[in-house]
């Protein structure tokens, strides 16, 4: 690949293609080449992906640092080895990329490899660790026992403070009146007006990545299903997208078509319960009846049509684990055709509501310009006119013949991404249709070959929130070396804290169901 | 003579206290089948008290004696309120010591109550709640003196009893005014009684409640009785506004006739009936106003209110 783009030369001549199911290419940078490759790629305005470690002292007495980018020519993995064990650092990216602040905290607590940033300060706050196990100890370094339990203790944790007349804090969570994720939010308040948000997350941190390191390649899809629940064919499918990139499987087409027909369902699904969640919490119960009741029509057709609700492990390494039936066929058809006008009924209601639609406009607003600057994803993204969609800019099969339409709002407020929700379900709806009727023939699974010791690939998918990524490397004897799963919900958590600026504390749950970030997706 | 209207007194606040849960019941049942959920069984409220009653009470440990006691003294001041509205009857020796005025220094001597023991646990929330409680409170409490302003303007009094009986004994074609007047009691009723588009009662977002965030800290007989208390609220709400805008079948002064008593059961029964069904109508419509927007509603109440009483001054009906 040519980084026409990119000034550092050395990137374009070093780089190697990387296995991945989009254009990747993988290049080892030492700490000059890092520092520069991160000002060139903040110069081009790339796509910041994620951030994530690995220990590698067993095979070359060193740790590795990986940054991931997506560019109009493809991703593009950076990475870095440090060779220091006793005192590990890397250059911080959080300067040039906001969103990587907080995922530098997170590999401090699992690697201990501290991110240096030179001419400002950087939080050196843990951020995962929540004093689930002993400071001083990593549990992502392979010489730390997965097995081994250790007493919680209460650390402190310091907030932001702000100061003022009449400035007082008001603490939410971690745990909730209603059936939700935890996770803590802290409000500093004039009355009712919000003047500053803070977030603290990782009470859901189950220790994924290190239970990815004792399952073999052809069993790890089943844990990558369950990362985040709502995002189950997302996730899947990128891992089984890794572990096909690395050893070549040429998936048939009558399985990856049934993969994005999955996709899809899983998008539609969530942008049900959302929207039906998003009438509600303004108080009009009368959406969330009738969205719930779509959405679990949706799910029943599911467990018909592909023999799971939420489509838990119906992507297997090769294919798809079920067969589409000839009625199964028939039954979406008319799925299709009831959501198509059930939902036009019900978007009308919610377009004329004058209620909600005062609750919806100017509401917990992400300008287009500070999405940009922070590295907005996926739908969050779109709300605010940044045009990123992988279907479009980056299409794997089977969207690389689908034609997908870019789904866009600039108006970034609640409202905005109600009308993203909505048109995206349209469009998922018309792309259903479409890979139904040209639905090929055939296998619906390829034998899939044990990985090479050693090789890493990645694979990037468009989830219902956006790109998810897995990053795997595989060991020797079908087993993993390591595997980085990264959701979307890393960049826009930070935005929420933006969003709800200036707005008033009772609108908060309802900006952030618009957002409806994963909290599970993002703990790891 | 005195007999009887003691027995009577008595009989409607027992009446009140037993049949204020239905009406929440009946309305929350209505609520579900226009919202098309399958309604959860219209004695709902009381199975809810019962097994309130029957658990034990957890109390936070920098609990005052004032939020042990606030519980009793809501329940204590709508039971009041209850013996001092016509609901039945307009010959209640209770509803003589107080007019309409002080009935509205009662509900207000609940609200603080309720504001204070809401800060006195010292949770966020209560105090959020507590706080946009007075809100509402000093927007409503001014629209509801101007309904029944013009009310008495009409009837030349500004107790209730004396207001049903001053309608009954001059049925006059329609006043416009009392349409106004209607309007923004309604208005009123609904964000006094913590109902959509004010508040969400069955709400779970402990950031956007009013009412239910100060009760949060509440558990057992004391969250019971709490519960009881608004149910009583409302249903005394609806009531008051029987007795300014629909008495009829209310039993007046004179008619002691256990027929007339009978008929006034009856009629209140299908006019909550009605008004439940009303209220659940105006809550599946409506989504819930931002809470910067509560004052505009409540100044809206305020002004149709006095719009009535102009109405009344320039047609100069009496």
């Amino acid at each position: 690949m040519n980084f026409a783009s990119l000034n550092s030369a050395k990137l374009a001549s070093s780089g190697k293609t990387l296995p991945s199911n989009i254009a990747a290419t993988h290049a080892i940078l030492d700490r000059a080449e890092w520092q520069r490759a991160i000002g060139d790629l903040r110069a081009i305005d790339a796509v910041f992906l994620s951030l994530w470690g690995a220990d590698d002292f067993d095979r070359d007495g060193s740790f590795s640092i990986y940054a991931a980018f997506l560019l109009a020519e493809g991703a593009l993995v950076l990475q870095h080895k440090i060779t220091d064990v006793i005192a590990p650092s890397y250059p911080s990216l959080a300067r040039a990329f906001p969103a990587a602040a907080r995922m530098e905290r997170a590999v401090y607590d699992l690697f201990g490899i501290v991110s240096v940033s030179v001419g400002h300060e950087s939080d050196q706050r843990g951020w995962l660790r929540h004093a689930g196990w002993p400071e001083g100890l990593y549990p992502l370094r392979r010489s730390f026992d997965g097995a081994q339990q250790y007493p919680v203790q209460s650390e402190p944790y310091e907030f932001v403070q702000v100061e003022g007349n009449g400035v007082h804090e008001i603490a939410v969570g971690p745990v909730h009146a209603g059936t939700i994720e935890p996770g803590h939010f802290r409000f500093s308040v004039v009355g009712e007006k919000v003047l500053r948000l803070e977030e603290r997350l990782g009470y859901t941190h189950k220790g994924t990545a290190k239970l990815f390191e004792s399952l073999t390649q052809t069993e790890a899809h089943r844990l990558a299903a369950r990362l985040s629940g709502d995002s189950a064919v997302a996730f899947s499918w990128a891992y089984c997208a890794a572990l096909e990139a690395i050893t070549a499987t040429a998936v048939p087409l009558r399985a990856s078509s049934l993969r994005a027909l999955a996709l899809e369902h899983e998008r539609i699904a969530n942008h049900l319960g959302d929207l039906g969640a998003l009438g509600n919490d303004a108080g009009f119960a009368l959406g969330l009846t009738h969205f719930s009741r779509l959405k679990e029509d949706l799910l029943r057709v599911n467990v018909a049509a592909f023999g799971a609700r939420y489509l838990l492990d119906y992507i297997v390494p090769g294919g798809v684990a079920v067969d589409l039936s000839k009625t199964a066929h028939a039954l979406l058809e008319e799925q299709y055709r009831t959501l198509a006008h059930e939902v036009a009924g019900l978007r009308a209601i919610y377009d004329d509501h004058g209620g909600l639609q005062d609750r919806f406009r100017e509401a917990g607003r992400l300008t287009p310009e500070l999405a940009q600057d922070l590295g907005a994803m996926g739908l969050i993204a779109r709300a605010s006119g940044v045009a990123h969609d992988l279907r479009i800019d980056h299409p794997w099969a089977p969207y690389d013949v689908l034609a997908t339409q870019l789904i866009t709002q600039s108006d970034g407020d609640v409202a905005a991404r109600v009308q993203v929700r909505f048109d995206d379900l349209s469009e998922s709806l018309r792309l259903c249709q479409t890979l139904l009727n040209t639905l090929a023939t055939g296998p619906i699974q390829a034998e899939v070959a044990v990985a090479n010791s050693d090789q890493l690939g990645i694979a990037l998918i468009e989830g219902w929130r956006g790109p998810v990524m897995i990053a795997l490397e595989c060991g020797a004897h079908n087993s993993i070396r390591r595997c980085h799963a990264h959701d979307p919900s890393w960049q826009n958590w930070p935005l929420l804290e933006y969003a709800i600026l200036g707005n008033i504390v009772p609108d908060f749950p309802l900006i952030n169901k618009s957002f409806n970030l994963s909290y599970s997706g993002q703990d790891g | 003579m005195r007999g009887i209207t003691f027995i009577r007194q008595f009989g409607e606040v027992i009446l009140a206290i037993a049949i204020a849960p239905l009406f929440a019941g009946w309305i929350a049942q209505c609520r579900a089948w226009m919202q098309s959920r399958s309604a959860p069984l219209v004695t709902q409220p009381y199975r809810m008290l019962r097994k309130l009653f029957s658990k034990d009470a957890a109390l936070a440990e920098t609990a005052s004696p004032l939020f042990r006691i606030t519980p009793y003294v809501l329940f204590g001041t709508m039971v009041l309120a209850a013996a001092i509205i016509p609901s039945l009857a307009t010959d209640l020796p209770f509803a003589r010591a107080a007019d309409a005025i002080a009935l509205i220094g009662l509900f207000a001597t609940a609200r603080v109550f309720l504001s204070l023991a809401a800060m006195d646990i010292g949770t966020g929330f209560g105090s959020m709640g507590a706080r946009r409680e007075m809100m509402i409170g000093f927007l409503a409490e001014p629209a509801l003196l101007m309904v029944l302003f013009n009310a008495s303007l009409l009837y030349g009094s500004t107790a209730l009893p004396s207001l049903v009986d001053g309608y009954r004994a001059h049925p006059t074609i329609i006043d416009p005014s009392v349409i106004f007047a209607a309007v923004a009691f309604v208005m009123v009723l609904l964000a006094e009684n913590a109902r959509i588009p004010i508040d969400n009662p069955a709400t779970h977002l402990e950031l956007t409640m009013i009412h239910e965030a100060m009760l949060l800290e509440y558990s057992a007989r004391h969250l019971a009785l709490v519960e009881w208390a608004s149910y009583l609220k409302l249903f005394n709400y609806a009531c008051i506004g029987f007795a300014l805008f629909v008495p009829w079948g209310i039993a007046i002064h004179g008619s002691d006739g256990g027929g007339v008593l009978a008929l006034s059961i009856v009629a209140l029964l299908g006019k909550l009936v009605v008004a439940g069904s009303a209220l659940a109508l105006i809550e599946t419509l409506s989504a819930k106003l931002r809470i910067f927007r509560a004052p505009e509603f409540l100044a809206m109440a305020f002004l149709l209110a006095v719009l009535g009483l102009l109405v009344h001054l320039l047609l100069g009906v009496r």
